[in-house]
């Protein structure tokens, strides 16, 4: 069997094999719910469609899946099984895919289980299902970034709280890249060139269009390209790292 | 059977021809090993007293298709090296962990890793396991180079890093799949393997259980069962008794015995009664250096308690004065506390037989009499503490 997949397996099992997957599968929801009902005033609107739902998912990604992605590689490091796993007959790539696709994977069970706004919206009115599974799609992909993110920070150090608490403030600022909040930063003393390429690693930005259905090739690159460059930077932290 | 020349072509080339002779090799090893530990025989623990002689295993009784490869220092030219490194180093910016040790690990040899702590033992283990990357040299297993042929490498060990470490959420029975699964392991042979390890290391009673409600014994015993589930060649186990009970530690020795007359092991201790349990060959490093490469009765020997006699008698003064006269004790010292008496040979004599003689004529009352075989912490601090030059020499 590959051993991508075994990997893969084991770790999606182990989040249910814990309160963890449970506790955060509920907060998703309500939190998601919430939000869409009275942030986003989804009935108010008086409009069939799912974008108050979306547009919070930034927001709520910023928290809930650092919470996910922290023990990614840290556990491993701190109870040494990381030493077990690799001296096993994998690759680094493949421990490291096989991880970070379940961590996604499991996500994704908790952002299906949101299926009964779906419901609502399409027992209310008559919305674009195309746009709602394009957006649907573009809030994995979006969560897939942060997940890699928390992935690499979490290879980086063994304690799970330092590695929440980090991948929930690069999350940030990478979700802010477009607004005045880090561009003043740059702004200041940076080319206006570097300013500009800031401001385009905003995931706010690349997701706004997602979010209402548009699939712009370029957004999906940008969370495609995010993903890779922070998994391979995983396997760069995990081999540096795994010494001590 | 290799050429010398073959075996030790890594030529790019030849490689692969190398390559596929010494999987076929492997196959052949395989073969005729399988049949053997699959008789799942529990072999008490074997103990030669000195550091040759044949293997009991070939005792009548005890099923042996064929003689095994003898356990004591003996080179098999026809077999392969299991275990080989050439000036293997590793260092931490300034910090030199292990410093250019090489060493070679034939079939069917126990070795035991001695030092002390922080002495380089475990990472040398790691980079073998090819969990390190070596910051000089190489190190072979099998033939498959650790850095250039990881998964191969990989492949052909099983390896109990330090402490055990496991999937504490994950069942006793998910765990040992999850390693099989990991492993590759055939699936005609898969039940079979998994039925090995589990009653080699009788875990029946436990499969069920996560593992990190089992005691300190038990998980230790699920680690070594994670190295062995595929039958691997080569057996690296980083202190497998460390932290256990007495009785915990014999059953680890009696299983590493068992599993000895089929698998090359390398053991990591500071246990040094394990040395004698177990191994028949033992390498002392300290700062990251090899300081003695011999067997334990080698050592021993190197010990000034080796070949001396040690005697209680009721009247101390007498014993000392007829030991005193026997011609080649070369000094007697008397314990404070228990008031044993321990006549010391010149280098190279033997004066058990002399000894013995002196007391019957000077009709001194012995209450016990005994010869030293030598002591190996006497010889582990003198080497890893004292000049390491001379310890070497």
């Amino acid at each position: 069997m590959n051993p991508t997949f075994t990997v893969f397996r084991r770790e999606l099992r182990s989040y249910f094999a814990t309160p963890v997957a449970y506790v955060f599968i509920v907060i998703f929801l309500v939190l998601s719910s919430a939000f869409t009902f009275y942030l986003g005033n989804l009935y108010e609107r008086g409009q069939a469609d799912l974008l108050p739902f979306f547009t919070f998912h930034p927001w709520l990604y910023l928290f809930l899946v650092p919470a996910v992605s922290m023990r990614l590689w840290s556990e491993e490091r701190k109870s040494g099984t990381i030493e077990l796993l690799l001296t096993l007959p994998v690759t680094m790539w493949q421990a490291v895919l096989g991880k970070f696709l379940a961590a996604w994977a499991f996500i994704a069970i908790a952002l299906v289980l949101t299926f009964p706004l779906w419901i609502t919206v399409n027992y209310l009115g008559t919305p674009d299902n195309g746009v709602i599974l394009a957006s649907y799609v573009g809030s994995l992909l979006m969560a897939g970034a942060f997940l890699a993110i928390g992935s690499c920070i979490s290879a980086a150090t063994r304690n799970q709280v330092v590695a929440f608490i980090l991948t929930v403030v690069v999350c940030f600022v990478l979700v802010m890249a477009g607004f005045p909040l880090v561009l003043d930063a740059f702004a200041a003393w940076a080319p206006q060139g570097l300013v500009d390429a800031v401001a385009s690693l905003s995931f706010l930005t690349h997701f706004a269009s997602i979010s209402k259905g548009v699939i712009d090739l370029r957004d999906i690159l940008y969370f495609g390209l995010m993903i890779a460059f922070w998994l391979y930077a995983s396997a760069i932290v995990i081999d540096l790292k795994k010494a001590d | 059977m290799l050429s010398p020349e073959e075996e030790a072509s890594p030529v790019n080339g030849l490689r692969g021809v190398a390559v596929g002779a010494l999987r076929e090799l492997f196959g052949v090893l395989c073969g005729t090993f399988r049949s053997r530990s699959q008789s799942r025989l529990f072999v008490p623990p074997v103990r030669f007293p000195g550091g040759d002689g044949m293997p009991a295993i070939c005792k009548p009784g005890l099923i042996a298709p064929r003689c095994l490869p003898p356990r004591h220092g003996f080179v098999n030219q026809g077999e392969q090296t299991m275990i080989e490194t050439h000036a293997l180093g590793k260092r931490y910016g300034g910090f030199t962990a292990v410093d250019g040790i090489t060493f070679k690990v034939e079939p069917g040899q126990v070795l035991g890793f001695l030092g002390p702590n922080g002495a380089g033992k475990s990472t040398t283990m790691k980079m073998i396991a090819g969990f390190l990357a070596p910051t000089s040299g190489s190190a072979k297993v099998c033939g498959f180079d650790v850095e250039q042929q990881p998964l191969d490498a990989k492949r052909v060990v099983g390896y109990l890093p330090e402490g055990a470490p496991s999937y504490g959420e994950m069942s006793v029975r998910q765990f040992l799949d999850f390693i099989a699964d990991m492993r590759g392991v055939a699936a005609d042979l898969r039940r079979r393997r998994l039925d090995d390890a589990i009653s080699r290391l009788n875990l029946e009673g436990v499969l069920e259980q996560p593992i990190e409600t089992l005691s300190k014994g038990f998980r230790r015993r699920v680690g070594l069962a994670q190295a062995i589930v595929h039958d691997p060649k080569v057996l690296i186990l980083d202190e497998p008794t460390d932290g256990l009970d007495p009785n915990q530690k014999h059953e680890v020795r009696t299983l590493i015995n068992a599993m000895s007359r089929d698998k090359t092991i390398i053991v990591s201790t500071h246990v040094l009664e394990e040395v004698h349990a177990v191994c028949n060959r033992a390498i002392i490093i300290a700062r990251g250096k090899i300081l003695a490469d011999a067997t334990p009765a080698e050592l021993e020997a190197r010990s000034r308690y080796h070949q001396a006699v040690s005697l209680s008698a009721a009247n101390v003064e007498a014993a000392r004065a007829a030991l005193a006269a026997v011609a080649d004790v070369a000094a007697i010292e008397v314990d404070a506390q228990d008031q044993r008496i321990t006549a010391f040979p010149k280098p190279g004599r033997q004066i058990f037989a002399a000894v013995n003689e002196a007391l019957k004529a000077k009709e001194i009352v012995v209450r016990e009499l005994a010869l030293e075989g030598g002591r190996l912490d006497e010889v582990f601090r003198t080497i890893t503490e004292g000049n390491a030059e001379e310890a070497r020499a």
